[in-house]
């Protein structure tokens, strides 16, 4: 099943300003990273895969369903985080994400039950009751994940999840992210202008640029033929490097690592044998992935 | 979640198959949750101290016109007249409410999170509207219904007493919700203008009383006409209008005076009301409908 599918989607605002241009996309249940610079058109897209926007031309499929002619069936089995604070700061988090839950057309009780569970499972525990007014930009940023948690979605829509937070803020919501979309078996699209970030996490990921697609696909497809190894002894690099060339592997160096393409595994026993018959004292060998941005990085200038 | 050896169970995440209710209920939800905020029901003691002033007042009055009218056995003030008599305190009830209703959520920026789920954008200012309507309605109706019990229980003239008391009651019931409509389609679009709670305050106390000075010149102009139509430039001479015409004696007693000089120009005032609450709601809808799509 094909989770969301834009054909020639086209959004200009007013006539002038284009926020989507001609944008053909499809992608798999997953995790799916939506990157882009600022004003590259993701929060657009949202809006119309929301059923918020109409698009000026094109047409767009969300869990098979049009949000366009149905928006409501789209949006009962959708949850969306915005990207700005959206909390009423008087009202705790219990409060609002039950009252939240109703408006997603649960009962009452069950309502409640959800919203507690909800926040359980994004870490906020005492706190919950406490008024939202006084918490923390990452007890927000995890408070609007679960409004968009309560009512049960096949999808969410994550709008810059980790907007303010601190390093460690992010890597927990990058980690809840990705718990979500494996663990309890909902489709995650994620934004963000940090490519980085969204790597990580996702399966599927779909660049965009001045409301163009610059690339779509699988993680798997973009890294798998650049992996390399990393290696760094804590002395003797030279001496590595120059019997790891006699053994024909192209090294490279970079800082104080050496990086050596991973052709099998057979690779790796050359690099330990190299290591153990100099003597050096190994400091780490890991498998690296090239970073997606560098699969990008080609082709963006263009637009500078 | 109670395990008595304190040991917390991570259950997963539970999908979840039961039933998810229909518009309708939706609607619903969202009404009642509306009403209880007028009345800072389920919100902090702050919230609640207005709101239960100003019932406090008008209950207090209504009793006390009943226990006046149980001694001298005179009618002080008719339902209607008591509905006429409280709109000072309604203007700044809904000053208070309207706000609290709407700015509220435009302030926050919570509107994309009702927006994103299946309720159309037109039940979200719908249902606060009702709420408000409601909350009005019940603020000028309880007193009635306790000068009514009061009128009951003292009549001399037995079930025929309460009968007349009840044909008295119902007209002033409806008037209450004349005044109601009116000062909540008004003050909820005023209010949805701004996110400013402040500002919102403001600019409906002063759409209704900074209309009334117009209503003072134009009913000294030297045509007759102007001076009988002279208070539909007000929403509260307007509703005092469109009473003087439906309601006559009950609202204007014979030999008090103090009725409003409209000529036969009733039907035009009722007509007037109509079309001001229709396009209340009708801007109402349009400001919605633009505010989802941010």
């Amino acid at each position: 099943m094909t989770l969301i599918a834009t054909e020639s989607l086209t959004k200009t605002y007013g006539g002038r300003v284009t926020a989507l241009a001609d944008l053909t996309v499809a992608v798999e249940p997953g995790i799916i990273g939506l990157v882009g610079a600022n004003g590259a058109g993701k929060s657009t897209l949202i809006k119309i895969l929301l059923g918020l926007l109409a698009p000026t031309s094109g047409r767009v499929s969300v869990l098979g369903l049009d949000p366009t002619s149905d928006p409501a069936a789209v949006r009962a089995r959708v949850g969306y985080m915005p990207e700005h604070d959206a909390l009423p700061p008087d009202l705790s988090a219990a409060e609002l994400v039950t009252h939240l839950g109703r408006m997603s057309g649960l009962p009452r009780t069950v309502a409640r039950e959800r919203a507690s569970e909800a926040l359980r499972h994004v870490g906020l525990y005492e706190e919950r009751y406490r008024p939202v007014g006084g918490y923390s930009t990452g007890m927000k940023q995890r408070v609007k994940l679960a409004q968009a948690l309560v009512h049960d979605p096949d999808l969410l829509l994550l709008d810059e999840p980790t907007n303010g937070l601190d390093p460690a803020g992010r890597d927990a919501m990058l980690a809840l992210v990705h718990r979500i979309g494996t663990e309890f078996g909902i489709s995650v699209l994620v934004c963000s202008h940090l490519l980085g970030e969204v790597e990580r996490i996702c399966d599927t990921l779909v660049a965009i640029d001045g409301g163009r697609l610059l690339r779509a696909d699988r993680i798997a497809a973009m890294t798998s033929a650049t992996d390399v190894l990393a290696v760094e002894v804590s002395e003797g690099t030279e001496e590595l490097a120059t019997r790891l060339a006699a053994l024909a592997l192209p090294v490279t160096r970079d800082g104080r690592m050496l990086l050596v393409p991973l052709v099998d595994e057979g690779t790796y026993d050359q690099i330990l044998g190299a290591v153990a018959e100099l003597d050096l004292p190994l400091h780490r060998l890991d498998q690296r992935r090239h970073r997606v941005a560098e699969l990008f990085a080609a082709r963006e200038p263009s637009h500078v | 979640m109670s395990e008595p050896t304190g040991v917390i169970h991570d259950i997963g995440y539970q999908r979840y198959t039961g039933p998810r209710l229909g518009r309708r209920h939706v609607f619903g939800a969202l009404y009642l949750h509306g009403l209880r905020t007028v009345f800072g029901l389920g919100r902090s003691a702050k919230a609640k101290i207005f709101p239960w002033l100003v019932v406090a007042i008008v209950t207090v009055v209504a009793a006390g016109v009943t226990a006046v009218r149980s001694q001298i056995g005179q009618v002080v003030m008719t339902y209607a007249q008591f509905a006429d008599a409280m709109s000072w305190l309604v203007i700044f009830f809904v000053a208070v409410a309207a706000p609290e209703l709407v700015s509220r959520d435009l302030r926050s920026g919570v509107l994309p999170l009702y927006f994103s789920r299946p309720l159309p954008r037109g039940d979200y200012a719908v249902a606060k509207l009702f709420s408000l309507m409601t909350a009005l309605w019940l603020l000028l109706g309880a007193p009635q219904l306790v000068m009514f019990l009061g009128a009951a229980f003292t009549t001399d003239r037995g079930m025929g007493g309460v009968w007349d008391e009840l044909l008295d009651l119902l007209p002033g019931l409806l008037y209450a919700a004349l005044w109601a409509v009116v000062f909540a389609s008004i003050g909820l679009l005023v209010a949805s203008l701004t996110g400013k709670r402040a500002f919102a305050a403001g600019g409906i106390v002063a759409v209704f009383l900074m209309t009334a000075p117009v209503v003072g010149v134009l009913s000294i102009m030297p045509s007759r006409t102007v001076n009988e139509l002279a208070f539909m430039a007000s929403p509260s001479t307007l509703v005092g209008g469109v009473g003087n015409w439906a309601l006559g004696d009950l609202l204007v007693p014979e030999g008090q005076g103090g009725g409003m000089p409209i000529g036969d120009f009733g039907p035009v005032y009722a007509a007037t009301a109509v079309l001001l609450v229709a396009t209340c709601v009708t801007l109402l809808l349009l400001r919605y409908r633009k505010v989802a799509a941010r």
